[in-house]
């Protein structure tokens, strides 16, 4: 097998269908189609809403990224899928579809892991992953720290949230202050125009020495905040708030990062993961990389988003080590474990 | 003609490969938590079995339901994207009107029900020659019009209280789709039967538009 395949990609993890197709560390398309706007006025995924999206979508993302991509499907060497974790019913519309078209076609399927696709697709951005990582993963169903040896098969988790995820703080904190969902981005919009340290909000876990995370709290204070302006009468500096709040989650989030890389002799890490599109998380994280002298590695945000080329990405530097193929029984796992990189 | 057909909408995962004349392989496993796992392999494994090549089909032909969602879609994608990457049709198929086809139910009027949880089934009626004039709907068992009619699929086995005449099939079987779907290419009018293969939820989802914040403080 060549040291660079040519992978196709599928993720159906959330509300992406996603299907990219990598040669090696080459990017050569990254389609998705997202049911997001079908999930706004819900005020989250409705995963049922995003399973039937996924089927509608399949086949038009697919033939989409083949036309982009500009080559042919018998061209390719593997077809790589998000096996977990992630929403059941949408994992299994994607699984399914990566096992009949890896069939038909004759080639090797690959169930791989969604968290380690995550790091993996900063390759097709800053090139080959040093020899070990510490990866900050953060969106709106995970917030996670990862040591990261080996991204096709040595991984383990340092911390992750004991309760909502960042993403998920977010699109609470949005809906208080009234602004739409999905909250990252109006959240940060807002909060640009605000005053960080306006409103001390709390930043739960930062000193118990794990590398664990808690926003459920950091969400009510929030909440609890807005409504006593609300009762008194007065306005509610929505700006403020906005850059109070992504403050303490930018702070705690970039602190235990910093951590988790002293405390493991670790010089690089990655950020990934739709929150890694907020842009003081990115700022902060750069600064405080630089005065810890370590290096930052963040995809462009479309590569943080759910995407299929992360699959692909990960798939090829799998099928490059010659690892061994899932097989056609291979199953869907809503959970997981990021231990499990490739499931058989 | 070489039709692969599969039927994922009950909890029986059944695939078969079929000429047109007769069933060359089939494949039937009832596990209602597996339909993902299970599918691919059994595709596989007729095809194998039949001893012929994928390339060598010429159409697909796929329960669309209705039937409880996860495991229609696990069918419905894969014959979707069987069809696009072998560069052949697929057609659909009402997975009631596949069991019905296999009902003898001796000259009279006749229904199918199957499963479609939260206490609920999926039903037609259909008339002596096969022909469905009522449904597919989904119904609590109790408003279901049985009449005393005799019925198939699923249904009667779980609500027997309810439906008095119980025949068989419990589940549809797919080299019973290849055939209802080779008759319906060879008429000439396939379109008076076959579906395009879009699923039969039947139902909304189960979403609820949120009202304003709940209150944290007390």
């Amino acid at each position: 097998m060549t040291d660079r395949p040519l992978v196709l990609g599928i993720e159906t993890s959330c509300d992406e269908t996603g299907v990219g197709i990598v040669r090696g560390r080459e990017l050569l398309a990254d389609e998705v189609a997202s049911s997001m706007d079908q999930h706004a006025r819900f005020g989250g995924v409705v995963p049922e809403v995003a399973s039937r999206a996924h089927l509608e979508a399949m086949v038009p993302v697919l033939e989409g990224a083949f036309a982009k991509a500009g080559v042919k499907p018998d061209d390719i060497d593997a077809v790589a899928v998000t096996a977990g974790p992630g929403l059941a019913g949408a994992l299994m519309v994607g699984v399914a579809a990566a096992k009949a078209y890896a069939y038909a076609l004759g080639k090797p399927l690959y169930g791989v892991n969604h968290l380690a696709a995550h790091v993996a697709v900063d390759q097709l951005e800053h090139g080959p992953l040093p020899a070990s990582c510490v990866a900050l993963l953060v969106s709106g169903g995970h917030s996670s720290l990862l040591l990261v040896p080996d991204v096709t098969g040595d991984v383990s988790s340092l911390g992750s949230t004991i309760d909502d995820a960042a993403g998920e703080a977010y699109d609470k904190v949005a809906r208080v202050l009234g602004l739409p969902f999905p909250g990252g981005p109006p959240v940060d919009k807002a909060a640009r125009e605000g005053r960080a340290d306006a409103i001390r909000f709390p930043r739960a876990k930062l000193h118990d020495g794990t590398l664990d995370f808690s926003f459920a709290g950091l969400k009510t204070a929030v909440a609890r905040w807005v409504e006593a302006r609300k009762d008194a009468g007065e306005p509610v500096p929505v700006a403020d708030v906005a850059a109070s709040f992504q403050e303490a989650v930018a702070d705690v989030l970039t602190r235990k990062a910093v951590t988790a890389c002293r405390e493991h002799g670790v010089t690089d890490l990655v950020i990934g993961g739709g929150v890694a599109a907020n842009s003081r998380l990115r700022a902060l994280a750069a600064a405080r990389c630089e005065s810890a002298g370590i290096r930052l590695r963040v995809p462009r945000p479309g590569l943080c988003t759910d995407n299929g080329a992360m699959v692909a990405a990960l798939g090829a530097e799998i099928v490059a080590r010659g690892r061994p193929p899932s097989t056609l029984a291979l199953p869907a796992d809503s959970s997981l474990p990021i231990t499990e990189v490739l499931v058989p | 003609m070489l039709l692969l057909g599969l039927d994922t909408a009950t909890p029986a995962v059944t695939v078969a490969l079929h000429d047109g004349g007769q069933p060359l392989a089939q494949l039937v496993t009832v596990d209602a938590h597996r339909h993902a796992e299970l599918l691919a392999p059994a595709v596989a494994r007729v095809i194998a079995d039949a001893g012929v090549s994928r390339y060598d089909l010429t159409g697909i032909v796929a329960g669309v339901g209705p039937g409880p969602y996860t495991g229609l879609r696990v069918g419905l994608v894969t014959a979707r994207v069987l069809g696009a990457a072998l560069g052949i049709p697929v057609y659909g198929l009402c997975t009631l009107d596949a069991i019905a086809a296999d009902v003898d139910a001796g000259g009279g009027d006749f229904l199918v029900a199957t499963d479609a949880r939260r206490r609920e089934l999926y039903w037609a009626r259909y008339d002596a020659a096969g022909r469905r004039t009522v449904g597919p709907e989904v119904a609590r068992p109790a408003d279901i019009p049985v009449a005393g009619l005799p019925s198939a699929g699923e249904g009667p086995m779980l609500y027997p209280g309810l439906f008095p005449g119980g025949l068989g099939p419990a589940f549809p079987a797919a080299a019973t789709l290849c055939r209802v779907a080779a008759a319906a290419l060879e008429s000439g009018d396939p379109d008076k039967l076959l579906l395009a293969p879009e699923p039969l939820y039947l139902r909304r989802p189960d979403a609820r538009e949120p009202g304003a914040p709940k209150r944290v403080s007390q």
